[in-house]
């Protein structure tokens, strides 16, 4: 049985200046699927996350959202001369979208330091991710001729806001908010963009062990309940062990394996990367 | 002990729609029974020029406190509107005078004019003046569409720049601007550096009033609609905003080109206050006096840039009048001469950054709840500080000594403060 691809990243590398961040990454997420993304620090696990999500343009290699070539680059210019990935010659179109199209196409992420809109309540951060969907223009929208659409983007967003128990908070300021709390509240807001994949930067970094326990069953619960993909960068091995069905590992740009969790816990390169080995 | 105090909506827009209205016609009436001579007539004026300048504000407001876009460009887009006003509403009679030395222009009509021959009007007549009434609009409508689209195209090279570099762009286009309506080749249009005159203005301080409160009220639906919310999130996190789907340019873009749109309203209505237009008050001291206000009514906070407005307005042309006549509240010195009255100011200004650094309102907004909260607890408050008076007297006398020494640290401390203040949500990526 093939599942449905919902993101497929081909050949990619990133690579600023000299350093090679991304080096040759192949990954792909399937619908219904949560898979992890993880690596020592300083392997390229937020950069590849910047590069799916449109913050970079690819120097080589292609991603496709849902069966369709969104990103596409080749090493072009400078870059020609200076480029130490491969695949050089394997791609010959540009197509670069910036971080809005690639949400609006339904890829929403979290970041790994908490971005939320610090001027903003609660509520309102969760309405501004309805904006991309919005049809009213700017005119309508002032003189409020889209009253319902208004409405109903309210009513939405205090569903998602009680499914992640903040109701009692969406007054508050978002930066009031208690830290674990800023967390669930990043992925409501990501989930509000209605998305067919989301990407989820160590959602629990910080948190203590029965935190991140119940930010599995909820990551798992989303997924059911909102019929999408993940794709996460997480340090909690137990996290990472719990929820994931496949993981890739990234070490110093490359990907050095790809399995279940049991595969990847007894791959000897895994643990050479995170422990180093006996000289 | 603070009671809050809670009203259904329908009750409050009865009370803003009867405050306006009150407030409408009590201008409209003082206006009537003031004698054009009596010193109170100044009370119009500041409410004429501050109601100008509030719309000004507001829109500067709108893309520096909402959207988090650090323009500089509002004289310039002032001084488009002011001229588009006046270029096509001096009568036809007077073009030859106005433009002495262009052969009388090359635009022969004026909007208002036609609109007062085509009800039939003789001068002197109501249709004369309903025609020019009506016909007053045409105009001033095109000066906000002429600056909203000059604004468009220097938008599109301009609003890629970020933070102070926007600042500069904007500013430099501003006169730019400036330098280029008095280009002489331009005379026949815009008459050169020579003054416009003669054409149409208002009669009654209600007009600037309303007009500035209408455009005011479009600005406030903006800001709680979506699209209000989405450039609050290009102002609180780019990226985080783009990653949300907030497509940047386009929301700055719609930002830059409605905030222009009212600046150059702003303008018309300020050729219209002062009957005659030249580029000369448009330099970027102008600029300053509407950042100013927006900074000491509050960045992102549309009641301060009122508020704002009038007490500058107020202070600057009528308050501290007699600091330079050398009559101040019945003091008198020798060096109360002409200027001191900017000295004072500045003082004031000072005082104001240091102490509020948030501004008067900071972000919150007027609401009926809070006024009247705070009415009723006035009397409390008013009575717990005459009681708690002369205790804080001595307090103050007694800690004087003490801060005065920690003065210097302090106001290191706010200059830091307003450091951070400026910089917020605009790292760089």
């Amino acid at each position: 049985m093939t599942k449905r691809n919902i993101l497929r990243v081909s050949d990619v590398t990133m690579q600023f200046g000299g350093v090679v961040a991304v080096n040759n990454l192949n990954l792909e997420v399937n619908k219904g699927e949560i898979i992890g993304l993880i690596g020592p620090n300083g392997a390229g696990k937020t950069t590849a996350f910047n590069v799916i999500t449109g913050v970079y343009a690819p120097t080589n290699g292609a991603v496709s959202i849902d069966g369709q070539v969104v990103i596409e680059n080749y090493p072009q210019g400078k870059m020609k001369a200076l480029y130490k990935g491969q695949n050089a010659g394997k791609y010959a179109d540009r197509r670069v979208l910036t971080p809005d199209k690639i949400t609006k196409m339904g890829v929403a992420r979290t970041f790994q330091n908490i971005r939320l809109f610090k001027g903003m309540s609660v509520m309102e951060n969760v309405l501004v991710a309805m904006h991309t969907n919005l049809e009213a223009g700017v005119f309508s929208a002032a003189f409020r001729r889209n009253r319902k659409e208004e409405e109903k983007m309210h009513d939405e967003a205090m569903q998602l806001l009680r499914m992640f128990d903040l109701e009692k908070n969406k007054d508050d300021m978002s930066t009031s908010l208690p830290y674990g709390k800023q967390r669930h509240l990043e992925i409501a807001r990501a989930l509000a963009t209605k998305p067919k994949l989301l990407l989820l930067d160590e959602p629990a970094a910080g948190m203590n062990p029965q935190e991140s326990d119940e930010l599995m069953h909820l990551v798992a619960k989303i997924r059911d309940d909102f019929d999408l993909s993940v794709l996460m960068i997480e340090h909690h091995m137990q996290v990472v062990m719990g929820i994931c069905e496949r993981i890739y590992v990234l070490d110093y740009g490359a990907l050095i394996a790809e399995g279940n969790p049991q595969e990847i816990q007894n791959n000897p390169r895994v643990i050479e990367a995170y422990l180093g080995v006996d000289e | 002990m603070n009671k809050e105090i809670s009203i259904s909506k329908k009750q409050k827009t009865i009370l803003s729609l009867f405050t306006c209205l009150v407030f409408l016609a009590l201008v409209y009436v003082g206006d009537m029974l003031t004698p054009p001579t009596s010193s109170w007539g100044m009370l119009f004026t500041v409410l004429e020029k501050g109601s100008i300048y509030a719309l000004v504000a507001v829109s500067m407001n709108l893309l520096n406190g909402f959207t988090g876009l650090f323009s500089l460009g509002q004289a310039g887009f002032m001084l488009i509107g002011g001229y588009t006003y006046a270029i096509f509403s001096i009568p036809a009679a007077s073009r030859d005078s106005v433009y002495q030395y262009f052969d009388g222009g090359l635009i022969k009509f004026s909007i208002p004019e036609i609109f007062s021959n085509a009800l039939g009007g003789v001068l002197g007549e109501l249709g004369y003046s309903l025609g020019e009434f009506i016909g007053m609009f045409v105009p001033m409508i095109m000066a906000g569409l002429i600056t909203a689209g000059l604004a468009f195209l220097i938008g599109i090279p301009v609003l890629r720049l970020k933070s102070d570099y926007l600042a500069i762009a904007t500013l430099g286009f501003a006169e730019i601007l400036r330098a280029f309506f008095q280009w002489k080749a331009l005379g026949p249009i815009t008459n050169g550096s020579n003054i416009l005159r003669s054409f149409s203005t208002y009669s009654s301080p209600l007009f600037p009033i309303i007009i500035s409160g209408l455009c005011i009220g479009f600005i406030v639906l903006l800001i709680n609609s979506s699209y209000g919310r989405a450039f609050k999130a290009i102002r609180d996190d780019e990226i985080a905003a783009e990653a949300m789907g907030v497509n940047l340019f386009k929301h700055k873009q719609w930002s830059f080109v409605i905030s222009s749109f009212f600046a150059g309203i702003g303008g018309a209505l300020l050729a219209m206050f002062s009957s005659s237009i030249t580029t000369t008050p448009f330099t970027s001291n102008l600029t300053y006096e509407i950042l100013l206000i927006v900074v000491i009514g509050g960045i992102g906070s549309v009641t301060g840039s009122i508020l704002g407005s009038f007490l500058f307005v107020a202070c600057s042309e009528w308050w501290l009048r007699g600091l330079d006549s050398g009559a101040f509240l019945g003091l008198s010195f020798g060096f109360m001469r002409p200027g001191f009255r900017k000295v004072v100011f500045a003082v004031v200004i000072m005082i104001i950054v240091l102490f509020y650094s948030k501004g008067i309102m900071g972000t919150r907004e007027f609401s009926w709840e809070g006024f009247l909260t705070f009415l009723k607890n006035l009397p409390g408050r008013l009575i717990n500080f005459f009681k708690a008076f002369p205790k804080r007297l001595a307090d103050f006398f007694r800690t004087l000594p003490a801060k005065i020494a920690g003065l210097p640290a302090r106001m290191k401390n706010s200059l830091k403060k307003l450091k951070t203040n400026t910089k917020h949500g605009k790292e760089a990526r």
